[in-house]
């Protein structure tokens, strides 16, 4: 059973825990030493959903980084995810992080591996991978948990952070995918953020496994949508970004439709996803990854029938945080 | 090349659970810069290389993971599978090469003994004891020497059944 004793850490945590349907949503990281460019895009997307993700060097491509923008949206009050991935810090500049992170008042954490360098624009850079994900989530909790870092040593405040975990239901070893949730699960991951969904036989399939052992009550599954931008995407998307994986009628779906409604119809693609993924059983929640095309989440979350959201954070377009003033 | 030897788990988990426990008698010639480490390390490097690829991490867990050396993969995980291993299940990074990973799940389905250890939690690696022999390591409990802060903490209690394979966390 989900811990329901400690007070929620997070806003997001609450949503969840409330039974409310989440909605999160990735932030395209931009290449930028201005923080409006931070707020600008956060800003679309603030007021539809429950959490925005900063993600860490996606891709394994240098952006801004994930502690730069939670430090910036933590400042106006909103409570973002902070991704942190293993590909390029060790355990030592991993630690200080999130206690960096915690004390500007990140609350949710997103543990990950992380993409290859080698997919990334800088092949020739030296990866990392000091701890794996299942022992980052382990690491995060003994933190919380025990107020103690790896080595030992005595935190005098520790960090309260809500803890999540990625999971990918659709690639190999497909039988062993739900075994290794529960391992996150053990690790401590509290919700989880699932890979790009397009397949949803497969995604129903998984679902049935993970209710059977019942760890959809041990855990928030949000499952990942996002809306194709065209045909060409689609297909890089399957080939390229490792781990998405997206079945031949939905690219087939979208080369049949003329370039120029191309776009609509990965809008369309996608609330038809989220249509049939609410309709499972377990699933906690959404998490939108709308590479490029922020403007059309609010677009979806709305013609998606999930707004207002319940428990509201932080509007980064109200006058209060008037951002260019 | 010995390499097909991981192609018969259950094999490989007798001989080691003779190793494990027929040698403990021994432990005492397994002794951190004993008499006998130049020559068990040659022999460790020599038979593990070939049969598991063995990259000398020295704190070896192949019985936990299906008899398949976890350092093979370019990420070094040793708690399962990263989310971008292909769809023909072949590594991400390694296009050539089948996913550690999904080798060491087969081939712990075939190991009675130790295949459900698969499931444990793996603590994080000690990379100062790359290059010694994970044997004389074993022997003397140094591969189990943990962080402080790791082993403060216990795993949520989680069940989980799985055909051909029953874990659940301590």
């Amino acid at each position: 059973m989900l811990p329901q004793n400690k007070p929620a850490c997070s806003r997001l945590e609450e949503t969840l825990r409330a039974g409310h349907f989440a909605v999160t949503a990735e932030l395209n990281p931009p290449d930028s030493a201005d923080p409006n460019d931070v707020y600008k895009a956060a800003e679309v997307l603030s007021g539809v959903c429950d959490g925005i993700n900063a993600v860490d060097a996606s891709g394994a491509n240098t952006h801004i980084s994930s502690v730069g923008i939670c430090a910036l949206l933590t400042r106006v009050g909103y409570e973002p995810v902070y991704q942190v991935t293993c590909r390029d810090r060790n355990r030592i500049a991993i630690q200080g992080d999130l206690l960096g992170a915690a004390a500007m008042g990140v609350q949710n954490v997103l543990c990950l591996s992380g993409d290859d360098v080698t997919v990334g624009d800088q092949p020739e850079a030296k990866r990392v991978f000091d701890l794996d994900s299942i022992q980052l989530i382990r690491t995060v909790r003994m933190m919380r948990d025990e107020s103690v870092l790896l080595s030992g040593r005595k935190l005098t405040t520790p960090p309260c952070f809500f803890i999540g975990a990625a999971a990918n239901p659709f690639i190999p070893p497909l039988d062993w995918r739900p075994q290794r949730l529960a391992k996150k699960i053990a690790a401590g991951a509290q919700f989880i953020q699932t890979q790009y969904c397009f397949d949803i036989p497969r995604f129903k399939e998984y679902m049935n496994q993970v209710r059977d052992q019942g760890l959809d009550k041990q855990a928030f599954i949000l499952a990942g949508v996002g809306p194709l931008k065209s045909a060409g995407a689609a297909n890089y998307m399957r080939t390229k970004v490792p781990g998405v994986h997206i079945p031949d009628e939905i690219v087939e779906r979208m080369k049949k439709t003329p370039k120029k409604k191309q776009q609509e119809e990965g809008k369309k693609i996608c609330l038809d996803m989220i249509e049939q993924i609410r309709e499972i059983e377990g699933v906690a929640g959404i998490h939108i990854m709308a590479y490029r095309q922020e403007e059309l989440v609010a677009e979806i979350v709305e013609e998606a029938g999930l707004l207002p959201r319940p428990i509201a954070n932080v509007r980064l377009d109200q006058p209060a945080f008037c951002i260019n003033a | 090349m010995l390499r097909w030897l991981q192609n018969y788990p259950h094999f490989l988990e007798i001989l080691w659970h003779f190793f494990e426990n027929g040698l403990a008698p021994l432990k005492r010639l397994f002794n951190p810069n004993g008499f006998f480490e130049p020559a068990i390390l040659v022999i460790e490097k020599a038979g593990k290389r070939a049969v598991f690829n063995c990259q000398m991490c020295g704190q070896c867990i192949l019985h936990s993971t299906g008899m398949t050396c976890p350092m093979n993969c370019p990420k070094n995980l040793r708690n399962g599978p990263c989310g971008g291993v292909r769809q023909n299940g072949h590594c991400e990074v390694k296009p050539e090469m089948v996913c550690v990973w999904v080798e060491a799940y087969e081939r712990s389905l075939k190991m009675p003994t130790y295949g459900r250890q698969l499931a444990e939690l793996q603590p994080p690696l000690n990379n100062q004891l790359e290059g010694s022999s994970s044997w004389i390591n074993m022997f003397n409990e140094i591969d189990t020497d943990y962080p402080e802060g790791w082993v403060s903490t216990q795993d949520v209690p989680v069940e989980f059944h799985l055909e051909g394979h029953h874990a659940s966390s301590k």
